[in-house]
């Protein structure tokens, strides 16, 4: 037989055509989970422990027998804490891989990168790190917290404890911008006074002005809403100074990249941090919930954090939403999660509340003793009030949108 | 007044910081034409040394100033005799290839370590107080330790013979050879020596910066761009780069903010180069060291 180039077209066009059917068949007996979370450069500190738990949390999944009779199919991509990679990968996991589900993003500017991709291809979303608050999105499922319920915690506590001037430090994107301004708000409503407001470019390393801006402004307390592994020098350096003797540190960032065992026990001591988890919270889920993690990751696992305690409920959270709906399609599993949908998991019970697609959860309130939390309040059941105050998705449906895209002001809220 | 004399202190940190995180590339680039992508990354190494010295027990004294440059020295020896020396005079060949160390050192040392390492060295010295401020004395001792530093490069440059056959190499490599100097036996040195400095600085900033497997990213960007400013001259350049753009950086920094501040150091430096393309040595203090 001769085999010339029309032939050869012909030939491969038509195993073309016939693949993605192929290709489909097979794909759907099992359901596909993505995991989008940065496991090298800047931002690994928080996305390699939230890998370990995504991939724990799929392999109990499966170890139970799957979801209605399907395995679940966990790939993990890494964006190498870069954007770019974010958006190359949303696609791919939405177009390429068709996934059911996709739980991607740490910091808010890779999510509000990837949350319009998603939207697009109807492709179910979550996100499950702690963040500013204001996603309003049909498609978007954000279970972490936001600063209605720990910032709102923290602020009259330490003001209470520690003094009514603050000075507010913050990492320079979206999250720390807004968070700040949140901070500024919080202590005003409680009768304090923001005496400054300071952005740092996630590379700084270098904190000297600042801590002698502090001294100069002399305030009763820090609220740090830095980010990553550059700024943890900011730590070192205010403890170098004295000055974690003089003027005390909040923080609800302080400790999702484990900063607190980074430093060293004098440098954090006493430290006052807010989070919906903390790997000390005692109670028989978490114990247990420890125990598998660190039996999952064998040597070295790292302390367990809102961050990773959070990839793990979420995904969880999904797996009970798929059950509940009887299939792993997008609208059913919405519904389904919409629903009140909720999960006992280590941090508590963590109900999806249906106007905000956003979490209700314990906040915990904590002290850092000898490089550990010491569990200080417990609030049960918090509400994301924040994103209630700007996002109905009961009564308006057809939304994929960031309110606070602009900052609180622009979307009505009064600092 | 307190608050002047603590702001000049943190200022001539500053500079003191920008100066010895960039030295070790001068060195190489001054000398080689070499620029050297995994600079960041030998400071990383550096600090890793220290890190782990002191954790097997090593005094914090020790493991800083001597263990951090001798392995890094080391190490750049190695990698100078296995990867740079094939690509002598092919600036961009070098640049690709210690980038690609780079990749691979933040590969390897994130295995070995973790991505996060607990790093629970803290600044050895107490507190200096200037009036109600007070300020580490780690910092001042960095300051202290760069000065030296630099007198002692100047010194070795100027007053052994190695300085000198080193001096000739650079002006002239044919030449020198000519002469009967061992123009790649004076490449590994240097590049040794480069190394080492970068080691020492590493190993300097572990206490008071942390480290981390990335943390070579934070400081290659401003390394580079003092280095390129200096022009050059090894000291001269180094030294006038770093006194501007750690000054603009730093006053800039305390009057505004962080985030203007690292704008300030950059448009400086690229106003800079528009007028001075070949650094501030290129135009100034010619044929110092």
């Amino acid at each position: 037989m001769t085999f010339n180039r029309r032939k050869f077209l012909v030939g491969s066009a038509a195993v073309a055509l016939a693949a993605p059917a192929v290709v489909g068949r097979a794909m759907a007996d099992e359901i596909k989970f993505v995991s989008i979370l940065d496991q090298s450069g800047g931002l690994d500190i928080y996305g390699k422990p939230m890998v370990d738990a995504t991939r724990m949390a799929i392999k109990e999944i499966n170890d139970a027998g799957g979801l209605n009779g399907s395995m679940v199919n966990l790939k993990v991509y890494d964006p190498q804490s870069t954007i770019q990679f974010y958006t190359q990968y949303a696609t791919e996991a939405a177009v390429g891989d068709e996934a059911n589900v996709v739980h991607a993003g740490i910091t808010s500017a890779s999510r509000e990168a990837i949350r319009p991709t998603f939207a697009e291809f109807e492709t179910l979303y979550f996100y499950n790190t702690l963040y500013e608050g204001g996603v309003c999105d049909m498609n978007n499922f954000c279970t972490g917290s936001t600063p209605a319920q720990t910032v709102e915690k923290l602020v009259p506590h330490t003001m209470n404890k520690w003094g009514k001037k603050v000075y507010i430090i913050a990492a320079d994107y979206n999250y720390g911008q807004i968070t700040a301004q949140w901070v500024q708000k919080y202590v005003r409503d409680n009768g304090g006074e923001p005496v400054a407001t300071e952005f740092f470019p996630l590379d700084v390393t270098n904190f000297g002005p600042t801590i002698k801006k502090i001294q100069a402004a002399k305030p009763d307390m820090v609220m740090s809403a830095l980010v990553g592994g550059a700024h943890v020098s900011f730590y070192r350096q205010y403890a170098a100074a004295g000055m974690n003797k003089s003027i005390p540190i909040a923080s609800t960032t302080f400790g999702v990249g484990n900063e607190h065992k980074l430093i060293s026990a004098e440098e954090g001591e006493g430290m006052i941090c807010s989070y919906s988890y903390f790997e000390e919270i005692e109670s028989e889920a978490n114990k247990a919930f420890v125990e598998r993690f660190k039996a999952f990751v064998g040597d070295g696992a790292p302390a367990l954090n809102e961050l990773a305690a959070r990839a793990y409920e979420g995904a969880m959270l999904w797996a009970e939403a798929v059950k509940a709906a009887g299939t792993a399609d997008r609208m059913p599993v919405i519904e389904a999660l919409r629903g009140g949908m909720s999960y006992d998991g280590p941090s508590g019970t963590v109900t999806i509340e249906p106007k905000t697609n956003h979490a209700l959860q314990n906040v915990y309130l904590a002290e850092l003793k000898d490089q550990s939390f010491n569990i200080i309040e417990t609030h049960e059941n918090q509400p994301p009030s924040d994103t209630l105050l700007v996002c109905d998705l009961v009564a308006d449906p057809d939304q994929s949108t960031f309110k606070f895209e602009n900052g609180l002001e622009a979307a009505g809220i009064k600092l | 007044m307190d608050l002047f004399f603590a702001v000049a202190l943190q200022i001539v940190y500053g500079i003191a910081n920008l100066a010895l995180i960039s030295l070790g590339l001068a060195i190489i680039f001054g000398m080689m034409r070499v620029i050297n992508l995994a600079h960041g990354e030998f400071i990383m190494l550096g600090g890793y040394t220290v890190v782990v010295a002191t954790n097997e027990g090593v005094n914090i004294w020790i493991a800083i100033l001597v263990l951090a440059p001798l392995v890094v020295g080391i190490f750049g020896v190695i990698v100078e005799r296995l990867l740079i020396r094939w690509l002598y005079g092919r600036m961009v060949d070098t640049l690709l290839a210690t980038w690609g160390l780079s990749l691979l050192m933040i590969g390897l040392v994130t295995t070995i370590f973790g991505a996060s390492t607990a790093t629970t060295i803290s600044p050895p010295l107490g507190v200096i107080s200037i009036g109600e401020f007070t300020s580490s004395g780690y910092e001042v001792f960095l300051i202290l330790v760069t000065v030296a530093l630099l007198v002692l490069v100047w010194a070795v440059l100027k007053f052994t013979k190695l300085g000198l056959v080193a001096r000739g190499t650079m002006q002239n490599a044919e030449m020198s050879e000519a002469l009967g100097v061992s123009t790649s036996r004076i490449y590994m040195i240097t590049f040794g020596l480069g190394a080492a400095v970068s080691g020492l600085a590493g190993g300097l900033l572990a206490p008071i910066t942390g480290v981390l497997p990335t943390i070579g990213a934070v400081y290659i960007a401003k390394a580079f761009i003092t280095v390129i400013s200096g022009g050059m001259a090894i000291l001269a350049g180094t030294t006038s780069a770093s006194v501007l753009l750690g000054g603009v950086n730093g006053i800039v920094d305390f009057l505004t903010g962080p985030t203007i501040g690292e704008v300030a150091l950059l448009v400086t430096a690229i106003i800079l180069l528009r007028l001075m393309p070949r650094g501030i040595t290129g135009t100034w203090f010619r044929n110092k060291l």
